[in-house]
């Protein structure tokens, strides 16, 4: 069975905004950041322009614990561009601090998947200077 | 209480040619052919119109020289049309042409649709696509109520033997199906099979609009919006589409059942309810996408789309039957916003009588539908044959 792997440097890259740049310099320590909310506390995912709880512009960066629960996946075998290897899992992980991102699962086949599974980050490179966020499984299926 | 479209008709509709690409054409061609086509079938000229809206309406404005007129670059479906009512009922227009149209855009085969592909800096780098993001929101239905992929399968069978039988569809004649057929066809992105999904085309439409008034001068019967309603969760294919994601409004409505609030609205000012619906044209960019819709517009409580698509209600004499020109994944798929009004026109030919294939015997309401889930937005519009 295929064993699900990082994608190779080499595709699409992601461009850095004014508010996401430490998310990825992040990436490249090695660290999964999010933002935490300074004046509610609620944790945030995907570089917000505000606490859209309380409307607080006072966000900070915090490492995550970098562990999370599989939401939901799928296994794609049309890749978006000739660059990606298939098939590769993309899925919604629920953070430990209660936010989601989208990453793409690694280090087990496709029939591993469960709902609900707990998995953990590591960083693999996107190019020379960028890394992604996947996520492996904590223990094995 | 008047009802707030009473004075709206829709008056002229056209598809021009849809095909897998249109050599010779580039967008803005292709929806002038729209224009002139809808113009044509409402049995009015260029000088009537004094308003345009679409994507490419400034173009239109110019080539077709409609100026002075207004111009709205709404550039999606059913949220063009009822904008289209709101000129006439507020008395700023008195002839609206809604126009799409897309050639020439999609040529590098090797990737999927350009439009399809995201380019937000946290989906960019793990290979996301229109089918990914649509897939992840099925996945979570399937997980919670157990629908199954034969169940999806009976969807997509159904809707593209609709195709099939359809002269003007892009791949007519290219069933029939039957369900093991999409489930043996290749895979995109898990639950999707490569029939399961939308298809790509080039082509254009139209629809004209007039002040009820009107409608005894024109050719056509009219059609008439007897309710509609609108929602999003925010821009598609740039955030992680969490079934579960919630808002500040809508009561907690899920954007799994994105579209819920629109189809409430749309029904309340319709003074209906979905079992007084004739025929659904639901937009269909994946075959879950109709199952979740039965559910969101509330033609069956929340899990039981899968067993209700498998009863005979959606196809050719069933019920409620769904898609019938074919849709996105048979009859055409040009990009923009030209497939979602195409909702809206075979919505129009059916409660005028006039489809010449899929006919819904004395359809009198019509819903239509455009997107679902994985774009988080979906919009809601009922047509009918009476004048509300």
């Amino acid at each position: 069975m295929t064993l699900l792997r990082p994608q190779p440097p080499g595709t699409p890259a992601p461009v850095p905004s004014i508010f996401s740049a430490p998310y990825w310099e992040g990436c490249a320590r090695g660290e999964l950041r999010i933002l935490r909310c300074a004046n509610c506390g609620l944790a945030l995912a995907d570089a917000p322009r505000i606490c859209w709880r309380c409307h607080s512009r006072v966000l900070n960066w915090e490492v995550s614990e970098g562990r999370g629960r599989l939401y939901s996946w799928t296994i794609v075998w049309r890749p978006q561009t000739p660059e990606f290897e298939v098939p590769y899992a993309v899925a919604i992980v629920d953070l430990a601090e209660g936010c989601s991102i989208i990453s793409a699962v690694i280090g087990c086949t496709p029939d591993d998947l469960v709902e609900g599974m707990e998995l953990a980050v590591e960083f693999h490179p996107n190019s020379d200077h960028l890394s992604l966020p996947y996520f492996r499984p904590v223990s094995p299926a | 209480m008047t009802h707030p479209f009473r004075d709206v008709a829709i008056v002229g509709v056209f598809n021009t040619t849809q095909a897998r690409a249109l050599p010779g054409h580039d967008s803005v061609s292709i929806a002038i052919e729209g224009a002139l086509g809808a113009l044509r079938d409402a049995g009015l000229e260029t000088t009537d119109v004094d308003a345009v809206i679409g994507e490419r309406s400034g173009e239109l404005a110019y080539e077709l020289r409609l100026g002075p007129c207004r111009r709205s670059l709404n550039g999606l479906g059913i949220p063009a049309v009822l904008e289209a009512a709101s000129m006439i009922t507020t008395g700023q227009s008195q002839v609206v042409l809604v126009v799409g149209g897309s050639a020439g855009v999609y040529t590098e085969r090797a990737s999927t649709a350009p439009w399809t592909r995201p380019t937000n800096e946290f989906v960019v780098g793990y290979g996301m696509f229109t089918a990914v993001e649509f897939a992840l929101m099925a996945k979570r239905h399937m997980l919670q109520f157990g629908t199954t992929p034969e169940q999806l399968a009976t969807v997509a069978a159904t809707i593209r033997n609709n195709g099939h039988v359809n002269p003007e569809a892009v791949y007519f004649g290219r069933g029939p199906y039957k369900p093991e057929d999409i489930l043996t066809s290749r895979p995109i992105s898990e639950p999707f099979h490569l029939l399961d999904c939308s298809t790509t085309s080039e082509g254009g439409c139209g629809l004209v609009l007039t002040a009820a008034d009107r409608v005894t001068d024109l050719p056509q019967v009219p059609a008439w919006i007897l309710g509609g309603g609108s929602d999003a969760y925010g821009p598609a294919y740039q955030h992680a589409p969490i079934w579960d994601f919630v808002g500040k409004s809508g009561d907690g409505i899920p954007a799994g059942y994105v579209g819920r609030r629109a189809a409430r609205a749309a029904f309340s000012t319709a003074g209906l309810r979905p079992d007084d619906v004739d025929v659904c044209e639901f937009y269909d960019p994946f075959s879950f996408e109709i199952i979740r819709q039965f559910e969101a517009f509330g033609f069956c409580p929340d899990g039981e789309g899968g067993p209700f698509v498998m009863d005979g209600v959606i196809g050719p004499g069933g019920r409620f039957p769904v898609t019938t020109d074919g849709g996105t994944m048979s009859f055409a798929h040009p990009g923009n916003s030209t497939q979602m009004l195409q909702r809206v026109i075979r919505a129009v030919q059916q409660v005028r009588g006039t489809c010449a294939t899929a006919q819904v015997p004395a359809a009198e309401v019509a819903i239509c539908s455009n997107a679902g889930s994985g774009a988080l937005f979906n919009d809601v519009m009922l047509v009918g044959s009476g004048r509300p």
